[in-house]
């Protein structure tokens, strides 16, 4: 962490907010988005985002004539 | 890649060839192992039933079908978008499993391998479509002009409210293939940043920051979808 983290500009977090994230940093707790509502409201949206995916797209049954193809294709290859 | 192959362990429980029937349903019932619930687990059952399936029991390899089957469709239908060629691949990506099952060893979860499996099938289909995808290393490497868009503007508060399912599809479905794979495995599927590493062969930092870039994509689809609307 850097001293200057909180004084940074919201493009300067911004710009850096991948590589921090994939370095393994929480990127909720910087002192950055610590006094920025701005990024902090960035950093919720995208977690919005992430919420609604899990409940508006629920797995879906595959039709039984897939595995009715499967079965058929093991067994012409079985022989 | 899955697994190199080694001998797997035989279950001396097998059973003869079950002949044609539908497998035995499996997810969502109480009667049955979830393996919904969490990825990457599984339970001693599950484990009983892939050493019989690797061991050449139909039956076995039948529940293992019915137990992964919304998983590994639904993310053929996330990827490709079509029924018909969700289905395709699908079936494709069972044969594959049937076909190799015996080399898995158990290094990774048995899901996280079939997931590795079904994403090579997947990846293959999108090849033969014509989209620029060789491998996953292509695909966990967007194009710059692919990535997301550097706009430091303020949030869109309207993103805060209730995002419609549509919207979230179309823009999903636009995303390029490497972040709507890792955007499906994440947020839909629910695997954890490690076991995508294991199945993309990345570093989890680099699942991590891929994960962030589709949803700041998302994010930037969703309010331009928004921004017609408004004006409306």
């Amino acid at each position: 962490m850097t001293g200057d983290a909180d004084r940074m500009s919201c493009a300067e977090f911004q710009a850096q907010l991948s590589e921090l994230i994939e370095s393994g940093e929480d990127a909720a707790t910087h002192p950055h988005v610590q006094g920025c509502d701005r990024c902090r409201a960035l950093l919720a949206e995208l977690e919005t985002i992430a919420e609604a995916a899990r409940q508006l797209f629920p797995s879906v049954e595959p039709p039984d004539e897939v595995w009715t193809q499967i079965e058929s294709a093991i067994k012409r290859e079985g022989k | 890649m899955p697994n190199s192959p080694s001998p797997a362990q035989a279950s001396s429980r097998s059973r003869p060839n079950g002949g044609a029937e539908q497998p035995p349903a499996a997810e969502g019932q109480a009667d049955q192992p979830s393996v919904a619930a969490r990825p990457g687990s599984m339970d001693s059952a599950e484990g009983d039933v892939l050493a019989r399936a690797q061991a050449g029991d139909h039956q076995a390899f039948a529940h293992l079908y019915a137990l992964h089957k919304r998983r590994i469709y639904s993310l053929c239908l996330r990827m490709v978008g079509n029924v018909a060629e969700a289905e395709d691949l699908t079936q494709e990506a069972f044969l594959q499993l049937h076909r190799k099952i015996a080399t898995f060893r158990g290094d990774s979860a048995f899901s996280t391998w079939l997931h590795r499996l079904a994403i090579n099938v997947v990846l293959m289909q999108l090849r033969k479509k014509g989209l620029s995808l060789i491998s996953l290393d292509e695909a966990m490497e967007p194009t710059p002009e692919e990535g997301p868009s550097r706009s430091f503007g303020a949030p869109d508060l309207t993103l805060t409210g209730a995002i419609d399912r549509l919207a979230l599809e179309r823009a999903v479905a636009d995303l390029p293939a490497g972040y709507r794979l890792i955007f499906i495995l994440h947020d839909v599927e629910g695997f954890e940043h490690n076991e995508i590493a294991s199945m993309l062969d990345c570093s989890i930092g680099n699942s991590k920051s891929q994960l962030h870039k589709a949803r700041l994509k998302l994010r930037d689809a969703l309010r331009a979808q928004k921004r017609p609307e408004e004006r409306s």
